[in-house]
């Protein structure tokens, strides 16, 4: 994971035709898990940052193909995804934990201390 | 092409030009259905000594993947699993549940020959061709 401020190119990427990985978001007590299909993406080309109040998730194809490959058939024709979240204020950035395996990005965020929820207590009169 | 006479919904109305549009262009679809937009996602490419299959099967366990090789017929099955506990979902766009994708190859693969890989959610299977099947140079004297 790496805070990136000073790419020139990032708004040249942004616009770039990418693959829109599908996604599961649920949320507990402490926190949010998301978790982004990202098949053919190895731990060395994803690429998880936060720029402001926006988590963006990019990762890069990689697959082994023999030489003189002729397709026959494509549903997969781009070789990068990436797809874009607001986070919310709830959500405390500095924690964040990302996990790949087997293609599939697990990513943690932890809610801020003070946006737990309490329990408030009713009294019965 | 007909329209109907009172608006639908639009979701509606998309699925049906979709059809439409299919019907236009694949003359005869296969039993199986329309290809695209199944779980796993599959290229299919082909060299002269072999066919090469890659299924974007994301988050499976290897040993739970079940492919089959039969008169040139191709089907990748098995199962995905929800990572849903009691936690409230937001979103919910990942396949959960079985899936099995036929793909027909060419009928000159060796069955014998079939290698099957599965590395960062992608599933690669590479079949050789048959010996007999292969272009030979033939020499000229």
């Amino acid at each position: 994971m790496t805070d990136h401020n000073d790419e020139p190119s990032r708004e040249a990427r942004a616009e770039a035709p990418a693959l829109l990985p599908p996604v599961d978001v649920i949320e507990d007590k402490t926190g949010i898990t998301l978790y982004a299909d990202l098949p053919g993406v190895s731990k060395d080309r994803l690429n998880v940052h936060v720029e402001g109040e926006t988590l963006v998730i990019e990762g890069e194809l990689g697959l082994d193909m023999p030489k003189d490959l002729e397709a026959t058939h494509v549903e997969v024709n781009l070789s990068r995804y990436r797809r874009v979240f607001a986070l919310s204020k709830d959500l405390d950035p500095e924690r964040m934990q990302a996990e790949l395996r087997h293609g599939v990005l697990r990513l943690r965020i932890q809610k801020a201390e003070h946006a737990r929820p309490r329990r408030i207590e009713v009294r019965a009169g | 092409m007909d329209y109907p006479t009172f608006p639908r919904d639009l979701y509606a109305e998309l699925d049906r030009l979709q059809r439409q549009v299919q019907q236009a262009f694949e003359l005869s679809p296969s039993i199986r259905g329309f290809a695209r937009g199944g779980f796993p996602a599959l290229n299919v490419a082909s060299t002269p000594q072999s066919a090469e299959v890659y299924a974007f099967a994301p988050g499976l366990d290897p040993a739970a993947l079940h492919v089959q090789l039969e008169r040139g017929v191709l089907s990748v099955s098995g199962e995905r699993a929800s990572d849903f506990g009691d936690a409230s979902v937001h979103v919910n766009e990942r396949f959960v549940g079985r899936f099995h994708r036929v793909v027909a190859l060419s009928d000159d693969l060796d069955p014998e020959q079939v290698h099957a890989t599965y590395r960062d959610g992608v599933l690669h299977i590479s079949i050789q061709r048959l010996a007999a099947a292969q272009p030979r140079r033939i020499e000229i004297s």
